[in-house]
């Protein structure tokens, strides 16, 4: 897998544990949603905890875990099932502010996307990230000066520069 | 040229009717431009396969087809000024074959573009403030409205502020671009619907509450298809300073909750009809309260700038009839009609609005050459402040008309092949391209309605016959909006033959109704015949000024259903 | 795989602009008399076999195989309206498309 930040591929400084591994005394590991109660209630406070969750999680399973949750990695079984977006978005809203990743095939095209709900990093298949190099990723994010949605991560709000311009 | 016509062409021709954009939809459509030249070139090298590619170029209106791509032009709420006009004739000349396909959502189809042309095409596009975001793909397409906008006499607002404003909204939205499927929002401001706004994923109505505030009335889970529903009120009455926040709260539970382990129940009709109307107004009413709406809060200010683009044109204060059209449509019987049947009433005196109807006799419905197009471009300068609409019907409206100018205008259109008075006639068929183009189709639509055009090639007769909606698709994705045709007509292929299903009672206004199956499918050449059939039946039953619809009201489906069966040789029509 | 019932020949479409195109002895033909007739169904899995690979390296898309009839002077016509339709053009413009240019 090759992980996606700010544009460039970096390491990843995250495990992500099998269910049937023992939970290590410290690192930063993420486990599956199933064992997330069982994880939390052994954590060591050396240990940073993220969570492999689905897109269709609702905000209520995780919503107790949130405060002690470095990272929420939501699953996108398709590049275009788009329901991580908006998972992400409302992990966002409910105060979440550990690093949130897009896990799957998504495309440098959806960049912008994940970016503007909120993700803050993607994590490719090798042979995505193979056809998809950082040069890729960076045009992708730099795409648009400005958006018009209202709320969403982005370089530049239009409405924001309209009424800048109206004064 | 006479005196009065040398008025008229001194007119002033810059439109200021429609939404212009300033310097950031510019710029932003410029990098939606300059994005997809970057995703032709890294399909084509290879960085895209086409599975990854194709919602790319769908969310920018290029699908490919039987023969070719197809570029779908985005027409926002169906307005166009003449110079727009004339860089659709011009791009249709330069990569196209000099014509293009109105649609039913208001939008413009060329048939033959190239992919490598397509980054040029949007770029000259994007000099008249046009583009292709979103004609396509599983996100929120082009929002639609009534082609009367602005000028219908029974309006309570012009729709087209608010669908520029969600055009703004939506366009490239972060959270919505990759829904389960396609979403269709249509507005309209009027008291009759002519916008089908029940056959849309969300409808809007705008009403002024009893205060005397402007709102909107929320219709969900409408849509044809494969399982065609009517919308359903999720909202009685939405301020409108929450219309952005209340569609993200709907957007976002279907997004979340939609069907996507089947492309056909994947619509937001179907999560409505299967959880119920209730439970989907819950989850969205829930969804609402939780939002942080503090980022709403300039919309009143933005949608007040949007609106003042809407402004009616400097029209003359007129004589509510005009003594001049009078006495030309006395003189002249093709003008008469013409008057009659495409002209209808402004609601400023002495101004008409005219219907050009794309539908000659046996013409392609829709379809106009680059050389109509300017023509129409032309005459919108000439007297209409440059401004033109779509219909949803594929035909161009010309709004703003002075009533003395109508015979001039005719004029000029009889003479481009545009002056066909069948506006509203069994000859102004709805149709999709269906199999001569589309590569879901199952069957051909565009031959069908050429054929019963001629059929019914007589003008008064069509006449006689009154209003009636034929609609044609050539699929069950029902592009034609078969179902909501007085009389629908549905390609199908039935034992490696084209099959035509009919349907009857169809109505997309604000009574809206799916249509009822006549019978089993018949044979391409069997459906004028059939066409006739139901149309005689019909004349024969109708009492006073009723319209075929009204008449298969009262008498019943079955009737018309026994009509046909009786009239078969072998005892069966169909 | 569906059983082999009548001659085959390979469709796509060129990625680059778009037009339908067969597969021919060498390489892709924009004429559907020019297109190699697979005969049983080793022939026809070997067309496929190029038409993937063509799709793989970006060449063409939308790439499948259409029952034909091999009509008396051996041009192949497929059985299909649909796939008719394709070789030919809309049948309502028959100033457009292939059968502009005498296909
Ligand atoms: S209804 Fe079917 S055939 Fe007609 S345009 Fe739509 S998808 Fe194509």
């Amino acid at each position: 897998m090759a992980l996606i930040s700010d544009g460039r591929f970096v390491e990843d400084g995250w495990r992500r544990l099998a269910d049937e591994e023992d939970l290590p005394k410290s690192g930063r590991i993420i486990v599956s949603l199933a064992r997330l109660p069982h994880a939390l209630e052994k954590l060591t406070p050396e240990t940073s905890l993220g969570v492999l969750a689905p897109n269709t999680t609702e905000i209520d399973a995780l919503a107790t875990a949130l405060p002690r949750l470095g990272l929420i990695s939501i699953a996108f079984p398709a590049f275009a099932d788009g329901r991580g977006f908006s998972l992400a978005r409302l992990l966002r809203s409910a105060g979440f502010t550990g690093e949130l990743r897009a896990s799957g095939r998504l495309l440098a095209d959806q960049y912008t996307h994940a970016l503007g709900c909120g993700f803050d990093a993607i994590e490719i298949p090798d042979d995505l990230a193979a056809r998809q190099d950082e040069t890729q990723w960076r045009a992708a994010r730099d795409a648009y000066s400005r958006t018009y949605q209202r709320g969403y991560i982005s370089r530049g709000s239009i409405l924001d520069a309209r009424r800048k311009a109206a004064q | 040229m006479s005196v009065h016509d040398l008025s008229a062409a001194a007119r002033p021709n810059a439109p200021t009717t429609t939404y212009r954009y300033d310097e950031f939809d510019a710029d932003f459509v410029r990098e939606r431009v300059a994005e997809f030249r970057e995703q032709v070139r890294r399909r084509l090298e290879g960085s895209l396969t086409e599975d990854e590619f194709r919602p790319f170029r769908l969310m920018n209106g290029l699908y490919l087809q039987l023969h070719a791509y197809m570029l779908r032009v985005a027409i926002p709420y169906g307005t166009l000024t003449a110079r727009q006009m004339r860089c659709l004739a011009d791009i249709a000349d330069r990569w196209d074959r000099g014509y293009g396909h109105f649609t039913t959502r208001q939008n413009l189809q060329y048939n033959w573009p190239k992919l490598i042309d397509t980054p040029d095409i949007l770029d000259a596009l994007a000099d008249v403030e046009m583009h292709a975001i979103q004609t396509s793909g599983n996100c929120i397409r082009n929002v639609t409205a009534d082609h009367f906008a602005g000028v219908a006499a029974d309006e309570i607002e012009d729709p087209r502020a608010t669908a520029e404003f969600l055009r703004q909204w939506s366009s490239l939205h972060p959270e919505f671009s990759f829904l389960p499927r396609k979403f269709k929002i249509a507005v309209t401001g009027a008291t009759h619907d002519r916008a089908a706004i029940l056959a849309h994923d969300i409808g809007l109505r705008i009403l002024k509450n009893d205060a005397g505030d402007i709102g909107y009335q929320v219709m969900v889970g409408g849509g044809l298809g494969r399982s065609p529903f009517i919308g359903k009120i999720i909202r009685d009455f939405l301020p409108r300073a929450d219309l952005l926040a209340y569609l993200e709260a709907i957007m976002r539970v279907y997004n979340r909750y939609g069907r996507r382990d089947n492309k056909y129940k994947a619509r937001i009709k179907i999560l409505v009809h299967e959880k119920g109307i209730e439970a989907i107004r819950d989850a969205v009413e829930k969804e609402f309260a939780s939002m942080d709406r503090s980022v709403f809060s300039h919309d009143p200010e933005e949608f007040t700038r949007i609106a003042a683009y809407f402004a009616p044109p400097p029209y003359e204060s007129l004589p509510a009839v005009s003594a001049t059209l009078r006495a030309a449509r006395n003189d002249n019987p093709a003008l008469d009609n013409f008057v009659a049947v495409n002209v209808s009433p402004h609601r400023e005196p002495g101004y008409a609005i005219v219907t050009v109807s794309l539908k000659p006799i046996g013409g392609i419905p829709g379809d106009a050459t680059s050389a109509q197009m300017r023509t129409l471009a032309d005459a919108s300068e000439r007297f209409g402040f440059g401004e033109l609409r779509v219909s949803h019907e594929q035909n161009i409206i010309l709004p703003h008309v002075k009533q003395d100018d109508l015979p001039a205008l005719w004029r000029i259109l009889d003479a481009a092949g545009l002056a066909t008075a069948n506006a509203g006639l069994i000859s102004d068929i709805i149709s999709c391209p269906g199999l001569d183009y589309c590569s879901l189709a199952t069957a051909r639509s565009i031959p069908i309605a050429q054929e019963i055009s001629k059929r019914f090639s007589d003008m008064s007769r069509q006449r006689r016959i009154g209003k009636l909606g034929v609609k044609i698709s050539g699929c069950i994705n029902a592009c034609g909006h078969h179902h909501i045709g007085a009389i629908g007509i549905l390609g199908l292929e039935k034992k490696g033959q084209e099959s035509y299903q009919i349907t009857l009672g169809g109505d997309p206004t604000f009574s809206a109704a799916i249509g009822e199956i006549v019978g089993p499918g018949v044979g391409a050449e069997q459906v004028p015949d059939v066409i006739e059939h139901l149309v005689d039946f019909y004349l024969a039953e109708r009492e006073e000024k009723e319209t075929f619809i009204d008449t298969w009201r009262r008498v019943g489906h079955a009737r018309f259903k026994d009509a046909l069966r009786r009239e078969g040789e072998d005892g069966a029509y169909i | 795989m569906a059983a082999f019932k009548n001659p085959q020949i390979l469709l796509a479409s060129d990625l680059r602009d778009g037009e339908v195109m067969f597969l021919g002895a060498s390489g892709w033909e924009r004429d559907h008399r020019r297109a190699r007739v697979a005969l049983d169904a080793a022939a026809a899995a070997e067309l496929e076999k190029i038409g993937h690979a063509e799709y793989a390296s970006n060449h063409v898309v939308d790439v499948y195989l259409t029952d034909v009839e091999i009509e008396p002077d051996g041009v192949p016509t497929p059985l299909h309206y649909r796939e008719k339709m394709r070789i030919k053009g809309p049948s309502v413009r028959r100033d457009l498309g292939k059968q502009a240019t005498g296909a």
